[in-house]
C-alpha cells in the first residue's frame, strides 16, 4: 500500500473553500488539469455512490466513485474506478480544517493505492505533485494568493 | 460542556514543532504562563499516565495527566486533575500536521470542559487566548530565536531542533563510548538538613533524552542557593536529589532533537534544574551558554551565576547611575565582589560592609570607597556619617535577618532596599506602613524570574562576559574543593570564612 499526503494553507475561511470543493462534479471549476466533468446516470453530485467521469487536458479520462461526504468534517472520499494511471485500490480523501488564527483553511489531500513497485516513485510524484499539489495551488490562487 | 478549538500555522517543520510539544514536562520552558513544572514520582515525561505538576507565574498550581501520546500522528491528549479554576472535566488535545507545501506546521489545540454557567465566557476566553493563543506565540518566538544568529558567547541556544537534518543547522548525534559506565559520581542530598547530608554516591546516568545534551563537568560552582536547596528553604531540590545550579564543562553527547551544540563544545550554565554536583549530567540545552576561548572554565563556573545576578541587580532590579550611593553587604563574598567593582565602574559611590579587617582590605582593593567592619561599628550610623546624614540610595542585602533593619535605617529618602538573600536567616514580617517615613521601596528579586528564558538570560550573560573582557569586573581564582568534599565547601560558605567564589572539582 502506497500513501501520498499533501497539504496547503488556503487563504480563505473553511466554509467558503468547502462551498467550492464539496461539489463532486465541480473539478473543472478549479482544478487546472480537468476540462470537463459529468455525473453518470443523472445522479446528484452529493449522492453517496455517484460516479463522476471527467476528462483531463491531455485527453485522459477518469471515473471516480463518491464514497463519503461530510459537511460536518468538511471531507470527501472517493475511489478510482478507471484511469490511465496503473493504480489499484485507489482511495483518496480531500479534507478541510479551519485555522482559527487568521481565519484560514488547512486543505489536506491524501491517497492510498497499490501499484507495481517500479512505478511507485513516479506515481507518488504524479499524484502528489502533478494532481493534488497543483490543484491546491490553484485553490490558493483562486482565493487571492 | 463547552468546546474550545484554536489552530494556527507555525513556520517550521512538523518534527521541529513536535520536539517542543511532545515533552509533557517542557511547557515551562516556552509557555509564558508557566513558571515551573515537574513530573510526579520521577516518571518519564513521555510515559502515558505521567502527571505533570506545575506552577503558574501567578503562583497557581495545577496537575495534569498525560492520556495519550502518538509520535505517529503528532498528537497528545491530557486531562486536568487539579486546578485553581473550575475547569471541570477538562480534557485537551494537541495535534500537528505537516503543511507539505512550504514545510510549515498546522497546530490545533482543543479541549472540552464544564464551566460554571456564570463564568463560561471568562473561562473560554482564558483557555483560548491565555493558554492556547499565548502558547502559539511563545513557540513561534522560541523557534524564531533559535534561528537567529546571536553572538556565540552569549547564546543560550534553542531548546529544540530539527529531527530532520537541516543544511543550516549542523547536527551531531553522539552516544557514549561502549564500556563507559552508565553511572556517574554525584553528591546526593538524601534528606533536607546540614552539610553532612551532602553524600558522594554513584548514581545512574541514562543517555540524554532526544532534547537533552550530556555535559561532562570540569568545574562546578558553589552558591548560597545550594545551601537553601540542601536545607529545604527552597523546594528546587526534592530529596533524594543532586544539588547545584552552576557549572562549566564539555558536551559529551547530544540528543537527536538538539541542534546548536556538538560534542566537544565548551559550555557553562547557571540555572535550574538542580543537578550540577556531579561528574556528568543530562540537561536541556536551552539555557546553556557557549564559552569563548578567552573565558576559562574555572572563571565561568565561579562567576556565571554571580555575574548574571550582579548584572540584573545593577541594571534591572535597580538601574545604578553615576552619583548613586550604593550600600553593599557581604561585599567580600562572591556576588559582593562583583557588585563592588561593577557599581564603582557605573559611577556610584560604593560603601561596603564586611566582617573583618582582612575583608575590608579586599573590598577597598576592588574599588569600594568606604569599607565598614560591621562587627565593630553600627553600619547604619556609619553610612549616615559617611553621607552627611543623607543615606544610601540603594542597599544590596543578601545577609537578611542580621542586616535588614540596619539597611532600612541606612537608606535615603526614596531609597531602594534590594533583599536578594537571607544568609543569616529570614528577614521576618514588616509593616510596610513604616516605609512611608522615607518613601522606601523594597524588592525581593528571585534569580529564576530574571533568567529563566534564553531571552531574559542572554543580555545578562553578554553584559557579564563583556565586563570580564574589559576588566570592569574580575573574578578571583576561586577556592577549590574536591567534589567528594562538597560538605566542607558548604560549611566554609555558611561560616563566612570564605572570600570570593568556591568551586568543586569532579
Amino acid at each position: 500500500m502506497t500513501k501520498v499526503y499533501v497539504s496547503s494553507v488556503i487563504p480563505a475561511p473553511a466554509a467558503e473553500v468547502w462551498k467550492l470543493v464539496r461539489n463532486f462534479n465541480g473539478l473543472p471549476g478549479w482544478a487546472p488539469f480537468v476540462v470537463e466533468s459529468r455525473i453518470e446516470q443523472n445522479a446528484q453530485a452529493d449522492q453517496i455512490g455517484c460516479i463522476r467521469s471527467f476528462t483531463l487536458k491531455d485527453g485522459g479520462r477518469i471515473r471516480e466513485r463518491l464514497l463519503a461526504l461530510s459537511d460536518y468534517d468538511l471531507s470527501c472520499s472517493y475511489a478510482i474506478l478507471e484511469s490511465p494511471m496503473a493504480v489499484e485500490n485507489y482511495v483518496a480523501t480531500l479534507s478541510l480544517t479551519p485555522i482559527t488564527d487568521g481565519n484560514l483553511t488547512l486543505a489536506e489531500w491524501q491517497a492510498e493505492f497499490d501499484c507495481a513497485p517500479d512505478r511507485e516513485a513516479a506515481l507518488m510524484h504524479q499524484i502528489g505533485h502533478g494532481v493534488f499539489q497543483t490543484a491546491l495551488t490553484a485553490l490558493k490562487h483562486r482565493f487571492g494568493r | 460542556m463547552v468546546k474550545v478549538c484554536q489552530s494556527t500555522i507555525i513556520d517550521a517543520p512538523v518534527d521541529e514543532v513536535w520536539a517542543i510539544l511532545r515533552d509533557f514536562n517542557g511547557h515551562d520552558r516556552w509557555h509564558p504562563a508557566i513558571a515551573f513544572s515537574e513530573i510526579e514520582g520521577g516518571d518519564p515525561a513521555d510515559a502515558v499516565g505521567a502527571v505533570r505538576h506545575f506552577r503558574l507565574a501567578d503562583g497557581g498550581e495545577l496537575r495534569e495527566q498525560l492520556l495519550a501520546l502518538s509520535d505517529k500522528d503528532h498528537r497528545l491528549s491530557y486531562c486536568l486533575l487539579e486546578a485553581p479554576l473550575p475547569l471541570m472535566g477538562y480534557v485537551a488535545s494537541v495535534r500537528l500536521k505537516p503543511v507539505t507545501d512550504g514545510n510549515a506546521t498546522f497546530w490545533e489545540w482543543r479541549s472540552e470542559f464544564h464551566p460554571p454557567a456564570h463564568r463560561r465566557d471568562e473561562l473560554v476566553r482564558l483557555v483560548a487566548e491565555g493558554i492556547y493563543q499565548a502558547g502559539f506565540a511563545a513557540v513561534r518566538s522560541l523557534l524564531r530565536r533559535g534561528n537567529l544568529g546571536t553572538p556565540v558567547e552569549a547564546r543560550p541556544s534553542r531548546a529544540v531542533a530539527a529531527a530532520m537534518p537541516s543544511a543550516s543547522v549542523p547536527r551531531v548525534v553522539s552516544t557514549l563510548a561502549p564500556g563507559q559506565a552508565a553511572t556517574t559520581r554525584a553528591i546526593v542530598v538524601g534528606r533536607y538538613g546540614g552539610p553532612e547530608e551532602l553524600q558522594l554516591r554513584e548514581i545512574a546516568l541514562p543517555q540524554p533524552a532526544p532534547n537533552e545534551v550530556q555535559i561532562r563537568h570540569t568545574v562546578i560552582g558553589v552558591n548560597f542557593i545550594d545551601v537553601y536547596c540542601r536545607t529545604g528553604f527552597f523546594d528546587l531540590l526534592q530529596p533524594p536529589g543532586v544539588p547545584g545550579m552552576e557549572a562549566a564543562g564539555v558536551i559529551a553527547a547530544v540528543g537527536p532533537a538538539v541542534s546548536g551544540f556538538s560534542v566537544g563544545d565548551r559550555v557553562a550554565y547557571a540555572c535550574p534544574p538542580v543537578g550540577a554536583y556531579a561528574e556528568r549530567r543530562n540537561m536541556a540545552p536551552e539555557l546553556l551558554v557557549h564559552l569563548s576561548d578567552d573565558i576559562p572554565d574555572e572563571i565561568a563556573a565561579a562567576g556565571l551565576l554571580k555575574g548574571v545576578a550582579a548584572s540584573f541587580l545593577l541594571h534591572d532590579v535597580h538601574v545604578v547611575k553615576r552619583g548613586d550611593i550604593v550600600l553593599i553587604h557581604a561585599a567580600a563574598g562572591g556576588i559582593g565582589q562583583l557588585l563592588v567593582q561593577w557599581a564603582r565602574h557605573l559611577g556610584a559611590t560604593v560603601i561596603a560592609t564586611v566582617s573583618s579587617d582582612d575583608k575590608a582590605r579586599i573590598v577597598e582593593r576592588l574599588g569600594a570607597h568606604h569599607a565598614i567592619v560591621y562587627s565593630r561599628e553600627n553600619f547604619a550610623e556609619a553610612v549616615m556619617r559617611l553621607t552627611g546624614g543623607m543615606g544610601a540610595n540603594i542597599a544590596y542585602d543578601a545577609v537578611g535577618n542580621d542586616t535588614f533593619a540596619g539597611s532600612l535605617a541606612a537608606l535615603a529618602v526614596r531609597g531602594h532596599l534590594v533583599s536578594f538573600g537571607q544568609a543569616s536567616g529570614p528577614v521576618g514580617n514588616w509593616d510596610i506602613g513604616r516605609f512611608a517615613s522615607r518613601s522606601l521601596t523594597i524588592s525581593r528579586p528571585n534569580y529564576a524570574h530574571y533568567t529563566d528564558t534564553p531571552e531574559k538570560l542572554a543580555p545578562h550573560v553578554g553584559r557579564f562576559f563583556q565586563a570580564l573582557r574589559q576588566g570592569v569586573v574580575r573574578v578571583e581564582a576561586p577556592t577549590r574543593y574536591d567534589l567528594a568534599n562538597a560538605a566542607d565547601a558548604h560549611r566554609d560558605l555558611e561560616s563566612r570564612r570564605t572570600t570570593g567564589a568556591l568551586v568543586l572539582l569532579p
